[in-house]
């Protein structure tokens, strides 16, 4: 059990993180998640009693990390990979910090051949790659057979195979009754091995639920229809009896409608009643990566912008349209329509999901084109201080594809430098 | 969590890496070396020497002067063994295993300390009497006055250079910054602070002027040094115990970066 109370951390006059409270509990695998720069290095670097809180404290069964008995051999942790000397062996290295904390030669063998390192144990470090040094970095943090176990971004750079491997790892440690905690950016990869999610924004707690809880609160649920394409009054139809009904719609590029707030089966008979017809009723779950792009859509330090290549692009010739921007990019508030509670106003302009890029858009699909600002985001109620997202053509909302790019001054992370 | 753990897991890290063969063979090499070459020169210099000059003629020292060189390698050494922990990052999953950061430092310094010192002694022996064998008749025997004290403590000497390298380290963390900072120091900056008359009086005070004269055995005539060898080693030992308090109390306080 790790218990964080009033956690803050200042570097200068920068503040890492701020009075930060949550509770991560043994026998499930807690995700911590939160973009970049947000606080959450600092954080696990605070539970280890590596870094000194500026406020507040953080135990782990009751205990400073400094002050816990026996330490090592209760808790794991990896925080860096890369953090070994290249010059050292990877049976020499899990050696000297098994040597640490009392544990047998005979571990070290054992750890490594359960993180599938024993042919390479007497290679040097330094030749290894990504995926190995992740590898190495995991034995480590098992080395102790400890209780409570901290792993930052343990997926990095590992193959499909190691990544299944590291579900399967956290999961069953959680399964044997440890504590298990683990950031990571792979929501994919979160919403299939954490139970419980602990969000952090610009170092604040935005979140500490269950993975299906926070996906319910943090998305609208929609269904998807669509009428046939010939006849274009049926939509029409259709749209204003769903509204009169009480449901949002939101017409998507391709034609389809966004109805949300209204159960499925309802929404057959609304069409019934109205005596339209459907080609498709589809039911639509947000996914985790939809549900966190919204929460934390106020909290991003790094947000990627639009490459204007300004000064590199030829001047297009008279009558050439200039290409559309591929939705998504450069709209803020694009990944998934406002929660339901908030959804009294208007729509903002469309919401494009994953159509492609089609030269003109229909009467309801007007992409987002520069400079036309997507009405007012939705407002997230957990990041009061969040400044709006600047509207026009540079911002464009970090994707999966496209992450924010790397932090200039990240001080989260370790430097000697600093 | 006892000390004895951290000594053998210190133990294992200094001796897998390479760095710690290459610094400590080239202090070894280089200090025999050189003493000898100046010993063989000195010797061929004798008879051109003037009266004063040969009352001043001391056998030991010039032995030991690959030591001025040798110290060097000795001083990367001690930046090594401290700031890779830093450097590399490893200096997070040490803390996080050793939460007891005084024991973890000073078990850290008193394996490589125990290493410097039996390398340096080794040194030592070695340096004077082969740089006594180039001197030929004009050599002093390990049996004479102050020789023997002489001789071991230039093997003190250069282990408290690798510990006051250690201490400066751990301070400074970044091995860049240790060795741009004591390799110029040590290598010109004390010398010509104590060679020029001007400042001489506060040179001899520096830890490398101070910890010297324990390798003298004949005293220039002139000398108005305030201090005789065990106490100018003494003055070493308090700048070394000052650099090791001052990386104590900055680990102690300072996030594990």
């Amino acid at each position: 059990m790790i218990e964080a109370v009033g956690l803050t951390k200042r570097y200068g006059d920068k503040t890492a993180v701020y009075n930060l409270s949550f509770q991560v509990r043994p026998g499930a695998v807690t995700g911590f998640l939160g973009p970049n720069g947000s606080g959450k290095s600092t954080t696990m670097r605070m539970i280890l009693g590596l870094d000194n809180p500026s406020a507040g404290q953080v135990t782990i069964g009751g205990y400073p990390y400094r002050k816990l008995p026996n330490a090592p051999r209760q808790v794991g942790a990896l925080l860096d990979a890369k953090a070994v000397h290249g010059g050292r062996s990877a049976r020499n290295h899990l050696l000297s910090l098994a040597q640490l904390s009392g544990i047998p030669a005979r571990r070290v063998d054992e750890v490594l051949g359960v993180v599938g390192l024993h042919d390479v144990a007497r290679r040097r470090s330094k030749g290894f790659s990504l995926g190995m040094g992740q590898r190495l970095g995991i034995a480590a943090a098992l080395l102790g057979d400890p209780q409570v176990l901290l792993f930052d971004e343990p997926v990095n750079g590992l193959d499909p195979e190691g990544i299944l491997w590291v579900r399967n790892l956290m999961k069953s440690l959680a399964a044997e009754g440890r504590t298990v905690f683990v950031s990571s950016h792979l929501m994919s990869e979160m919403a299939l091995t954490a139970d419980h999610l602990i969000v952090i924004g610009r170092g604040q707690l935005l979140a500490d639920m269950s993975v299906t809880d926070f996906i319910s609160a943090n998305s609208a649920d929609f269904a998807r229809v669509r009428t046939p394409d010939s006849e274009p009054q049926q939509r029409e139809k259709l749209s204003a009896a769903i509204t009169e009904a009480g449901g949002h719609v939101l017409p998507e590029q391709d034609g389809a409608l966004r109805v949300t707030g209204l159960p499925l089966p309802r929404i057959s008979d609304i069409a019934h009643d109205s005596d339209v017809r459907l080609w498709e009723l589809s039911p639509h779950q947000a996914s985790l990566e939809e549900a966190y792009m919204r929460m934390t859509q106020g909290a991003v330090d790094y947000r990627s912008t639009i490459d204007q290549k300004a000064g590199l692009q030829q001047p297009l010739p008279p009558g050439m349209q200039p290409p559309m921007p591929v939705p998504g990019q450069g709209q803020p508030g694009w990944y998934a329509p406002p929660p339901p509670q908030q959804g009294g106003q208007p729509f903002p302009a469309p919401a494009p999901q994953g159509a492609p890029v089609q030269a003109p858009a229909g009467p309801y699909g007007a992409p987002g084109a520069p400079g036309a600002a997507p009405g007012a985001p939705a407002p997230n109620p957990y990041a009061q201080s969040a400044p709006q997202a600047p509207q026009g053509p540079a911002p464009a909302a970090p994707s999966a594809a496209a992450p924010p790019s790397a932090p200039a001054a990240d001080l989260t992370k370790p430097e000697d430098a600093r | 969590m006892t000390a004895t753990q951290v000594v053998r897991s210190e133990w294992t890290k200094i001796r897998s890496v390479a760095s710690t063969v290459w610094t400590l063979s080239l202090a070894v090499v280089v200090t025999i070396a050189l003493g000898m070459l100046i010993s063989a020169l000195s010797r061929n210099e004798f008879d051109s020497l003037s009266a004063q000059d040969r009352a001043a003629f001391d056998p030991t020292f010039i032995s030991f002067a690959g030591m001025s060189l040798g110290q060097l390698a000795m001083i990367v050494f001690g930046v090594l063994v401290v700031s890779n922990e830093y450097s590399t990052g490893m200096i997070r999953a040490s803390l996080a295993a050793v939460p007891q950061r005084g024991t973890f430092l000073f078990s850290k310094l008193a394996v490589a300390t125990a290493l410097a010192l039996v390398v340096s002694m080794a040194t030592s022996f070695a340096t004077f009497f082969l740089g006594q064998a180039m001197l030929g008749e004009h050599k002093a025997s390990i049996g004479d006055d102050g020789v023997l004290r002489a001789v071991i403590g230039g093997g003190l000497y250069m282990t408290l250079i690798a510990l006051f390298s250690m201490g400066v380290a751990a301070m400074l963390r970044s091995p860049m910054l240790s060795l741009g900072i004591l390799m110029p120091f040590f290598f010109l900056i004390s010398n010509i602070l104590g060679n020029v008359d001007a400042t001489k009086k506060v040179g001899r005070f520096l830890p490398d002027q101070a910890g010297s004269k324990i390798m003298q055995v004949v005293q220039p005539p002139d000398d108005d040094t305030p201090y005789g060898p065990w106490g100018g080693l003494g003055i070493m030992a308090l700048w070394v115990a000052a650099a090791l308090v001052g990386g104590y109390v900055l680990l102690k306080r300072r996030d594990a970066q």
